[in-house]
């Protein structure tokens, strides 16, 4: 038998969720209780931290969602509540906006969407998350990717009434794309679908088969509806047939800690640290933050461009020395010989290094309204270091709603996904994209603006 | 499951310092803003780390509005000398006095605004091009928005509609000479990681913080403490009252919370509790809806 949802789903976005029965009975939780089992566990020094990314548009129930998962984790605080109540009836608006929540930019407000990247926090007794919150008009593509880049997990969120659209395969292209480990559909608005297990299935289904093609390999499925609260932090009772776990309880526990690349050595020096100091004469040590593998005292290793070979004389930092360093902690590596090492070199492991080469192939995001210069020279960044670099060829443009490679139109624009092939002027030391997010990958600067113009994932 | 874990705090001090290097290796004359609140403090004991055993390779700039706390520049100057560091001090005094800045009148009269006017002639001046800056970004809804990197023109101006894109951890810092960037390395700290790390490193801090007796006054729901710097109307009555601050700032802008929180562990167990903003004691915030981001617009920290 179907339960019938208590409230219907008004048609005006971003409605007062506050002042719905669901937020009250949460009201009543005593706040103090919550907040200070959250303080007792952080002390306790075990919350990891997770990075996730959300896109949406208009009517979604993308802000719905976020505003009760910062406000279930006590994140809303009573001022920001007020100022943003007081916003709506300045504007005239019925109910409190929550997306005046998101949308921090005058401009964002006036218009009533989002159009930078926001990042919001909040944190539960288990993890300590990071959203980036993106706009999810095509318009925005580089937003999105932006918020992407960083992300361990993509919510997508789907409206049970229309299924899988062309904004849901966009997002999921892009996931997919930007190389986010973790997938995450959500299916909302079940309460407006009578909360039908086949709808849910169906919506399921069609986007198995759509994501088959892309590059993804964990995704998961939870039906949801973000203003009666079903499935979001508790499961309720409206959906008996399903039986995963809430959205928190996955955000709770899904296994990122195998997210960084703990395999390949990659220490890209940031900066040569030399105190010249009586107590410290002859040291000198190479800041930065791992890339990737494990670093220990001792590891006989390779600097590249040189070639030379060292050994790891000691791992140091301000709390003391250290015997081994992974991704992403930052430290300061000496090593036994006297080796010229600057900005820009890396330290590798000498029987596994990075791809040495001066023709890179890149899928790229164009972010910029000047248009992509083929035989154009930019500036390319890669980790620390950078070089200079002539666009080749453009294979294609990718269709982002559709994956359908143009061949005919390169023509690359703000917000185009495209295939490119560059040269650079000195060998760069590169791993594939899917082998490591940070070596694999590249933004393109503009000489003569300093714009960033584009971010590119290294394939191979 | 892999042992190679590292929690939230460690995480968060990583990316601080990794974003402090690139922009010491990035930019070539930065200097590090310090207020002598909890964030410029734990901002500075990062920078500290991030150099050791190296003394840190910048100075640091405080924009003094003449209306501090003196607890606040009593300790600011003890953390500097202990930090082995510069300190350059911008006077909001001089720029009233040079005629580049008015002095606000009346009774809500505060210097918080003309801070900007001192703090880009003070760059200008030392030919900065990178100054940090310890904002976060759940403090505030401008600065949710901002960059690691945030550029600014060559009249110190922000465009928010009109930022680089930063993906990964790679940062660009390039720029047309005249212009400067500003750089935020504990953007992604929220107020109770703030206070958990000062905890567990065990860092000093500035007394203010702490619940103690002083006399104050309340005005639109705000406690303020009683100074010469603020006038108060007749019906504003002194009483001696048990507070602490959230934020330090001036003392015609910054309001007191009433508390019992003695040490590091009250305010934590206090802050993870609240249900007001940090933000929310300080008056210079409620001035318009878009208060920060007009004053960000302009080259305020």
């Amino acid at each position: 038998m179907i339960n019938v949802p208590k409230q219907r789903w008004k048609t005006e976005r971003n409605k007062d969720i506050f002042s719905q029965t669901s937020f009250k009975r949460l009201k009543e939780i005593p706040n103090k209780l919550y907040k200070f089992k959250i303080f007792k566990k952080m002390s306790g020094q075990k919350t990891e931290l997770l990075r996730f990314t959300t896109a949406g548009s208009v009517d979604d129930g993308k802000s719905t969602l976020i505003g009760r998962m910062l406000y279930d984790s006590k994140s809303i605080f009573e001022d920001q509540y007020d100022a943003i109540k007081i916003a709506s009836e300045k504007k005239g608006e019925a109910n409190v906006n929550l997306a005046l929540l998101t949308d921090g930019l005058k401009a964002e407000r006036e218009q009533g969407i989002t159009i930078d990247v926001a990042y919001r926090y909040f944190a539960t007794p288990k993890r300590k998350f990071i959203i980036a919150d993106t706009p999810g008009h095509i318009q925005y593509t580089r937003n999105m990717v932006t918020g992407a880049s960083t992300a361990n997990v993509a919510l997508i969120l789907i409206d049970a009434r229309k299924g899988v659209v062309e904004q849901t395969k966009r997002h999921a292209i892009i996931a997919s794309l930007l190389q986010i480990p973790h997938l995450l559909v959500c299916i909302n608005k079940m309460d407006l679908v009578e909360y039908k297990e086949d709808v849910y299935d169906q919506i399921k289904a069609d986007f198995k088969e759509f994501s088959s093609r892309l590059d993804i390999h964990d995704i998961e499925f939870i039906p949801i509806s973000a203003l009666v609260g079903d499935n979001v932090v508790n499961k309720g009772d409206n959906m008996p047939w399903y039986g995963g776990s809430s959205l928190m309880y996955y955000l709770e526990n899904v296994h990122i800690s195998n997210d960084e690349n703990f395999i390949d050595c990659r220490f890209p020096v940031q900066t040569v640290i030399r105190p010249m100091s009586d107590e410290y004469h002859d040291y000198r040590g190479y800041a930065g933050r791992v890339a990737g593998g494990v670093f220990k005292k001792g590891d006989e290793v390779a600097v590249l461009p040189s070639g030379f070979t060292s050994k790891i004389a000691k791992i140091d930092s301000f709390d003391g020395e250290l015997q081994e360093i992974f991704p992403p902690m930052s430290a300061t590596i000496l090593l036994e010989d006297e080796i010229d090492i600057s900005r820009g070199d890396m330290i590798v492991r000498v029987n596994n290094q990075p791809n040495s080469t001066q023709d890179l192939d890149l899928m790229i995001c164009w972010f910029d309204e000047t248009p992509l210069q083929l035989n154009g020279k930019y500036t390319i960044v890669h980790t620390s270091n950078e070089e200079r670099c002539m666009i080749k060829e453009i294979q294609y443009k990718l269709d982002i709603n559709t994956l359908h490679r143009n061949e005919e139109d390169k023509e690359i624009q703000l917000n185009d996904i495209a295939r490119i092939k560059i040269r650079t002027t000195k060998p760069m030391f590169v791993d594939s994209y899917s082998r490591n997010r940070i070596t694999g990958s590249v933004i393109l600067v503009d000489e003569k603006t300093n714009a960033t113009v584009a971010a590119g994932m290294i394939r191979g | 499951m892999s042992s190679y874990y590292l929690n939230h705090l460690k995480e968060l001090e990583s990316e601080a310092i990794y974003v402090i290097r690139e922009a010491v290796a990035q930019f070539e004359n930065p200097v590090m803003l310090f207020s002598g609140g909890k964030d410029s403090i734990l901002m500075s004991y990062l920078a500290k780390k991030a150099f050791f055993p190296a003394k840190v390779p910048f100075p640091l700039m405080h924009i003094d509005t003449g209306h501090n706390f003196p607890e606040t520049i009593a300790f600011r100057d003890k953390w500097v000398a202990d930090m082995g560091a510069k300190l350059l001090v911008g006077s909001v005094q001089e720029a009233i006095d040079n005629g580049l800045v008015q002095e606000e009148t009346g009774i809500h009269a505060s210097r918080n605004g003309l801070q900007t006017a001192a703090l880009l002639k003070a760059l200008e001046d030392g030919k900065y091009d990178a100054a940090f800056g310890g904002g976060r970004r759940d403090e505030e809804k401008a600065r949710a928005k901002e960059r690691f990197f945030s550029h600014r023109d060559e009249f110190g101006q922000w465009d928010p509609k009109n930022q680089r894109p930063e993906l990964w951890n790679t940062f660009n810092g390039k720029k047309n000479f005249g212009e400067h960037f500003r750089v935020f390395p504990i953007s992604n700290f929220t107020e109770l990681d703030v206070w958990q790390y000062l905890k567990e490193e065990k860092v000093e801090l500035p007394s203010l913080y702490f619940a103690h007796t002083r006399k104050c006054f309340t005005r639109d729901g705000v406690i303020y403490s009683d100074s010469d710097y603020m006038q108060r109307k007749d019906t504003e009555e002194l009483k001696d009252m048990k507070v602490r601050f959230r934020t330090i700032g001036d003392m015609s802008c910054t309001g007191a919370a009433e508390s019992n929180a003695e040490t590091l562990d009250d305010i934590i167990a206090e802050v993870s509790m609240t249900r007001v903003t940090e933000r929310g004691t300080r008056s210079d915030d409620k001035r318009s809806e878009t208060a920060m981001e007009d004053r960000k617009k302009q080259g305020y920290f």
